[in-house]
């Protein structure tokens, strides 16, 4: 099932429904892996939502009080993720959705992506998804695209800006490590943002007072059209060997000069790693 | 101490304590260096409704009384007593209208003041007119639908800033105090200018200037209540603000006691921390102590304005009394905590005894408050 379109332009004031995918993650940037199963340990860590995941937030609010619309907050997690579609809602989002089952415990971000994209097939009317380049915790930047391809809609990642939405297509900006390239797609669509793309808001004080009242849904397998087999830690085709840090990219190097002196050195440089 | 805050009063807490740490905290050094007005920071308190707590529902405000309106500047004023006066003196150009304004007047100002789309101001002080307020000199002259006003109002918090001015001036000279009525003046209005900006102390976010009116001709209704009602609607938004001034001092107090423990914690001397010393203990302990009573009697007297008491003005001059002197006293103890280093422009410390100064200075010093207090005692006793 395809998620229907509907029409939406720039400023029209038309609604858009916008689904916005966030993920509730330990605060401390020090994550702390079980060596048995390699998964994330969350106990006795305070929990936030994904910082990327607030820039997507932050867009998808911006978005509808341009064009109009609701902003829909979806993430897949134990009860206490609550809290994190909560902030969602103080933040400027209209309704939250919690996927949250046993089953779906210990998945890879195969089973995650797969999850959630039937979270959003559940949802039915969507025009775009956006998500944050990737979680803070895993850092694999997978789930976005991976929602994308389950529903087999376009993606777009990395975008740093949302040029324009007319009807039925959306220009963005992504960014690249040269530049960013300007991208029209047809919606529904699935974007990734960067931090580059807005500063998140402050709570207000009646988003607050929304939140505390918001009534959140909560789904669970039975909810949800999906194969038990591709849930949780058992449908995660992902083995975990090793968990490291990769080495940093070594800095450029910086030349310096008079016009001239610059050109000179460029060139021996050039000539040496001929 | 647990204040059994109501929901929409934590959450208030927390909001303001969030955007003072993460939004105000990192400028305030800049701001109070430049002595900018702070539209970033008024924009993001904007945008958060906390301009809304002190306007009623039906004005598009979240009705929050003077309690939320204290932890709200107690809040802010923790990161920065500057900007927080901007703040908080909109909300003290507000109150007029609030508490005296008629329907029409509250529908077509309150709206946009609780949005924070502009802020308000109030203008009684006058160069000639400072405790003594019954001697303004400003005049209201009558001309059929129209008051001409004519004066210099000095000292004013938002001046050039704010949108909205609710300005007390003679308009019947005769008549002495009750001569005295209250107009609503918008920024922008014919012969109603912006004289000197002051050069201050502390508090320097906030901006402090001169109001001339020179022919200024506004609207008879524009007058808020009735003619000679000046006095009253100005003593009245004092018994409602001063907790607020009191609140401003309290955050104060308690952003430089926040600067003193850390730094005693960290500071190593004679192989130690400094924290470790008895002597710097029984400072910071009795910082602590003052900074506690100072808010458990803001917080009281709020609660009585709050459930509908208006004969608060000793309680609320006392506050206000308290609260400032302890502001005095526990930001320049954090400075001599800090030694040299609190001495120091790069350090926060000097900056709370600098903004500190001017809450036992403002809406009535602290030896006029103690006048109100005393008299009320007498009052009492003589009944």
């Amino acid at each position: 099932m395809r998620g229907s379109a509907c029409s939406s332009a720039w400023f029209s004031g038309i609604d858009m429904n916008i689904i916005v995918c966030i993920k509730q993650v330990p605060e401390t940037t020090e994550v702390r892996i079980n060596p048995e199963t390699n998964t994330l340990m969350r106990e006795g860590v305070k929990s936030i939502i994904n910082p990327f995941d607030m820039y997507a937030i932050e867009e998808g609010v911006r978005l509808k009080e341009k064009v109009g619309g609701k902003v829909t907050v979806l993430t897949m997690g134990p009860p206490q993720a609550e809290a994190a579609l909560k902030e969602a809602i103080s933040l400027g989002a209209d309704e939250a959705v919690l996927l949250s089952d046993r089953a779906f415990a210990g998945s890879d971000t195969w089973a995650t992506s797969y999850t959630l994209a039937a979270g959003v097939r559940k949802l039915k009317e969507y025009d775009l998804i956006i998500c944050g380049k990737q979680a803070s915790d895993g850092d694999t930047a997978q789930v976005g695209p991976g929602i994308a391809t389950h529903l087999d809609i376009p993606q777009v990642t990395y975008v740093k800006k949302i040029e324009e939405v007319k009807d039925k297509t959306i220009r963005v900006e992504r960014m690249t490590e040269e530049g960013y390239e300007v991208i029209e797609s047809s919606l529904p669509l699935l974007i990734t943002v960067v931090k580059e793309i807005n500063t998140p808001r402050m709570p207000s004080l009646r988003g607050l007072m929304r939140s505390k009242q918001a009534k959140i849904t909560v789904l669970g397998v039975k909810d949800l059209d999906v194969e038990a087999t591709h849930l949780g830690l058992c449908g995660s085709p992902t083995q975990v060997a090793k968990i490291f840090t990769p080495p940093a990219r070594p800095e450029g190097e910086k030349i310096e000069g008079t016009a001239e002196e610059i050109a000179v050195k460029l060139a021996e440089i050039l000539k040496r790693e001929k | 101490m647990d204040y059994l805050f109501t929901e929409e009063q934590k959450m208030i807490r927390d909001l303001c304590r969030q955007i003072a740490r993460e939004k105000i905290a990192p400028i305030a050094a800049e701001y109070d260096r430049s002595e900018k007005f702070p539209h970033e920071a008024i924009k993001i308190i904007a945008d958060s409704d906390l301009f809304a707590i002190f306007v009623p529902v039906e004005y598009g405000g979240t009705g929050g009384g003077v309690l939320d309106l204290s932890i709200a500047t107690e809040e802010l004023s923790r990161a920065c007593g500057g900007i927080a006066v901007c703040y908080a003196a909109s909300a003290l150009g507000t109150f007029p209208i609030v508490l005296f304004g008629n329907d029409q007047q509250k529908k077509k100002y309150l709206p946009d003041l609780a949005k924070g789309k502009t802020i308000a101001a109030f203008g009684v002080t006058e160069p000639e007119a400072g405790s003594d307020a019954s001697a303004i000199k400003t005049t209201a002259e009558k001309k059929g639908d129209y008051y001409i006003l004519n004066g210099t109002k000095h000292f004013i918090d938002n001046g050039g800033e704010a949108g909205i001015y609710t300005i007390i001036a003679m308009s019947d000279r005769n008549k002495g105090a009750r001569g005295a009525s209250a107009f609503i003046v918008e920024k922008g209005t014919p012969g109603f200018t912006f004289g000197k900006k002051e050069d201050k102390l502390g508090i320097r976010a906030s901006v402090t200037s001169e109001l001339i009116f020179s022919d200024c001709k506004i609207p008879k209704e524009n007058l808020i209540a009735k003619e000679g009602m000046g006095f009253i609607v100005t003593m009245k938004t004092f018994d409602m603000s001063r907790p607020g001034v009191a609140a401003q001092a309290l955050g104060i107090a308690q952003g430089a006691l926040d600067v003193a423990v850390k730094y005693a914690r960290e500071r190593r001397q004679f192989g130690k921390s400094i924290a470790s010393f008895q002597g710097i203990q029984w400072m910071l302990a009795d910082m602590a102590t003052k900074i506690e009573a100072s808010r458990s009697l803001i917080y009281s007297c709020a609660k009585m304005i709050d459930s509908g008491n208006t004969n608060v003005a000793k309680e609320s001059a006392m506050a206000k009394l308290f609260a400032s002197d302890t502001a005095m006293q526990v930001s320049t103890d954090a400075v001599q905590i800090l030694g040299g280093y609190g001495y120091m422009r790069d350090y926060p410390a000097e900056k709370y005894m600098r903004d500190a100064k001017i809450t036992q200075i403002y809406e009535g010093t602290n030896q006029i408050q103690r006048n109100i207090i005393a008299l009320q005692l007498i009052r009492e006793a003589a009944k």
